[in-house]
């Protein structure tokens, strides 16, 4: 625990917290990036410099801005002033399986057991050659479902012909 | 005499190890990173904003002589006679511009308005920190992610863009922080997947690396910059359009357009934050210009062997100032696109042609050691300029002599 | 080919840039403080008041009719008719302005008032280096620095001025025919009189035939005559 994890952590969960409480939602957007790059600090601070940068160019170079588009593009941007649809009691139970899946991984982690973690020399090549290798299914299903959200996306904004007319 | 050279060449280096070794007898021990890393960013502070100073200048007058008009010529040193050919107008710009009144739209959101310029600023300056400015002169060698680094700072400022425009509470704003992320997303693609080709051929994400993958020296004389392969010059010219697109400047300017949206994203700003939006802006692109320079124009190397006394740094500040002059240059000639041209360009030619000349890269590699010199490069030229000619035929000029119906 | 276009477009503006350094012709613009251009004859920026004596404030054609402040669409003159008269260059006696101010920040140079003057009193002017540091008095403009000689009107607006005289010029013969004409009525009324004076009475005083009266001017830009 360290002066700078502190920092860090007191930033990504403050920004979360932020993000999840302020009002308007380009506040909560921004509230949301900063969270992501405290997530991505915290990966610099393990020595994860490839997914660290990777979070910033992906979290805040692109979902960010999707997210800020989303809400310029479907909604105004004052701040609603009615209560929230859905009671923020239902969000417990979800609350509480991501905690039980995050607590289930950590405890099965050589974190949990107070093993000394093995340390492997992780180059970007080796991270590449996983990629090819071992992980080329997932990597494969990934491309496919985001080619098929592009096309959903191109097939709702192609203007219809007869419309048109 | 050599020796003198390898000491012009390492003089910052050296003059950092020096001051580093005085200050280790003084100061306490955990000072001492802190120390190296203020001697690191003086140097960067220093020297890239006067280049915007002089730029500014330079390119005013540049643009004039284009026009066949004088440009500033005036501002000299103050109280007396002495002009200065004009350069003295950075300082009388500079000086209106910090003393100005900082105007804050009554509507504006003050916090996300007061935060913009800073968090544009911030990763402009940051990704400095990973540039090879000469031999052994890289502030943060970061060996296994530097240009990811790059990228990623590079992508961060989109997000202040969008905070400018939206903060200000003005339709232009807005209008300039959507055009600018429409912009800046799409020519990310061509600029990351030009520069990945480097990253091939090299086969690290150094930056260092790729300079020193470029050391070879050819024919005896030439040192192998990637500039000089079919792939390499092609690259370099789609790197260099996206690259002018990713730092708003013309023909790509549409997030500022004068004549269509005041100044865009930062028409709400006044004073020292528009003076920070200028600077960040050119900032920006002589970041992206000094990455080019290290992907394909050899970095701090010459171009040939001979040259090798003149010290490196000058190198890579003399292709810098040269490829900001060509900047200013296609800002004279070229005029602004559309926003449908502009994107239709991002996606429709600069895509392809990259994802093209990644294949081409990738042969060009594969074939380092089974094909002829001068057959992989006519094959990598022709797999290359026949789809040029073909993407291209859809985004030439389609009017001929224009005809004016009613003058005639 | 994609890029011909901008090649060629690159050419041109470089041979613009050298061309700059080495051919003056190229160069449009001047270097304005040191360098002027001579100023076209059809230029126009505030209005100015003609005078036609060497002291400005007596020789003021202006007559304080007022139509000009009337028709003035951004009503930028103000006018204050004087209590007692004067006589104009046609030895007429007139009003003369007390006051006459133009607000050129107001003056939006229309010259509405140059076409409504009767009196080819008010005319542009093409001073333009007007600026000045105080953004309200500065900026409006008394008559004593709207006088401007008729030389200064020749000079700048040479063919405006020489119509404008011919008109003045027209208007003084038709005064002196007029008086001359009165004069010349005056006096044979006045010998007829005195004939038949002189008929009815063959002794006694005769009375003096009335003199003319009518003033003698030259030319409009010579003095009234008092």
């Amino acid at each position: 625990m360290t002066l700078s994890f502190a920092i860090l952590a007191g930033l990504t969960v403050g920004s979360a917290v932020a993000a999840m409480s302020l009002r308007n939602l380009v506040h909560c957007a921004l509230g949301l990036v900063l969270t992501f790059a405290g997530l991505a600090g915290l990966y610099l601070q393990l020595n994860a410099e490839f997914v660290g940068f990777t979070q910033i160019l992906v979290y805040v170079g692109a979902v960010a801005i999707l997210i800020v588009f989303a809400i310029l593009l479907t909604r105004g941007t004052e701040p609603a002033n009615e209560p929230a649809a859905v009671s923020p009691w239902a969000g417990l139970p979800v609350a509480v399986l991501a905690f039980l899946a995050m607590a289930a991984a950590v405890l099965a982690s050589p974190v949990g057991k107070r093993l000394a973690a093995p340390v492997p020399e992780v180059s970007v090549k080796t991270l590449g050659q996983k990629l090819m290798t071992d992980y080329v299914l997932p990597l494969e299903v990934l491309a496919l479902l985001l080619t098929a959200a592009m096309l959903g996306a191109v097939i709702i904004a192609m203007k219809d012909k007869e419309d048109l007319q | 005499m050599a020796e003198v050279f390898q000491a012009i060449d390492q003089f910052p280096v050296t003059l950092k190890t020096w001051l580093l070794g005085h200050a280790a007898g003084v100061m306490p021990e955990w000072a001492l990173p802190l120390l190296s890393a203020a001697l690191s960013i003086t140097p960067i502070l220093a020297v890239f904003p006067l280049l915007f100073a002089l730029t500014t200048v330079i390119e005013r007058k540049g643009l004039g002589r284009i026009q066949n008009r004088r440009g500033p010529n005036r501002v000299g040193i103050p109280l007396t006679n002495i002009r200065l050919a004009g350069f003295g107008q950075f300082i009388a710009d500079g000086i209106k511009s910090l003393t100005k009144e900082d105007i804050v739209p009554r509507s504006a959101d003050k916090v996300v308005h007061f935060l913009a310029p800073i968090a544009l600023l911030i990763p402009v300056l940051l990704t400095y920190s990973v540039l090879p400015f000469g031999r052994n002169m890289v502030p943060l060698d970061l060996p296994q992610t530097g240009l990811l680094f790059f990228f990623a700072l590079g992508a961060s400022t989109e997000l202040s863009v969008f905070m400018a425009g939206w903060s200000s509470r003005n339709k232009y704003s807005l209008l300039g922080a959507m055009r600018a992320i429409a912009q800046m997303v799409s020519y990310e693609i061509p600029l990351i997947l030009s520069a990945l080709t480097v990253v091939m051929i090299a086969g690290t994400l150094s930056l260092s690396g790729i300079v020193e993958s470029q050391a070879e020296v050819r024919f005896g004389f030439l040192h192998s910059w990637h500039l000089f392969t079919p792939w390499g010059l092609v690259g370099f010219f789609l790197f260099l359009t996206a690259a002018a697109a990713e730092a708003n400047r013309t023909p790509f300017d549409l997030p500022e357009a004068e004549s269509e949206i005041i100044a865009g994203y930062f028409t709400e700003y006044s004073g020292f934050k528009f003076a920070i939006f200028f600077l960040a802006e050119y900032l920006g692109l002589f970041a992206m210009c000094g990455l080019g320079i290290t992907l394909f124009l050899g970095g701090w190397l010459p171009p040939f062997k001979f040259l090798g006394f003149i010290p490196s740094w000058c190198w890579f500040l003399g292709k810098l100032v040269a490829l900001i002059l060509l900047f200013i240059w296609l800002r004279g000639t070229l005029p602004r696109l559309r926003t449908d041209q502009l994107m239709g360009f991002a996606w429709k030619f600069l895509l392809p042609m990259t994802l093209i000349n990644l294949f081409v890269a990738g042969l060009w590699h594969l074939s380092v050691t089974s094909v002829p010199m001068t057959v992989r490069w006519i094959g990598g030229f022709a797999l290359l300029a026949i789809p040029y000619w073909l993407l291209g035929r859809g985004f030439e000029a389609k009017v001929g002599k224009r005809e004016y119906r009613f003058a005639n | 080919m994609l890029g011909t276009g901008i090649l060629k477009g690159m050419v041109e503006t470089a041979k613009n840039f050298a061309g700059s350094y080495h051919d003056p012709e190229r160069l449009t613009t001047v270097e304005y403080p040191e360098q002027r251009i001579a100023p076209k004859e059809n230029a126009r920026q505030f209005p100015m008041l003609i005078h036609d004596t060497e002291d400005p404030m007596k020789g003021l054609r202006c007559v304080a009719c007022q139509i000009c402040e009337k028709e003035c669409p951004p009503q930028c003159i103000y006018i204050v008719k004087s209590k007692d008269k004067r006589a104009d260059y046609k030895g007429q006696m007139q009003f003369y302005p007390a006051t006459f101010d133009i607000d050129i920040s107001v003056c939006m140079s229309c010259q509405i008032c140059v076409e409504v003057c009767p009196f080819e009193s008010i005319k542009m002017d093409t001073e333009f280096e007007l600026s000045n540091t105080d953004r309200f008095g500065g900026l409006l403009i008394h008559k004593e620095q709207l006088a401007k000689s008729n030389e200064h009107y020749r000079k700048i607006h040479p063919a405006d001025a020489a119509a404008s005289d011919a008109v003045l010029a027209a208007e003084v013969a038709k005064a002196q025919a007029k008086a001359k004409a009165d004069a010349e009525a005056k006096a044979a009324k006045a010998a007829a009189e005195a004939k038949a004076k002189a008929d009815a009475a063959v002794a006694g005083t005769v009375p003096a035939p009335a003199t003319s009266t009518a003033p003698q001017p030259t030319s409009p830009p010579a003095a009234p005559a008092a």
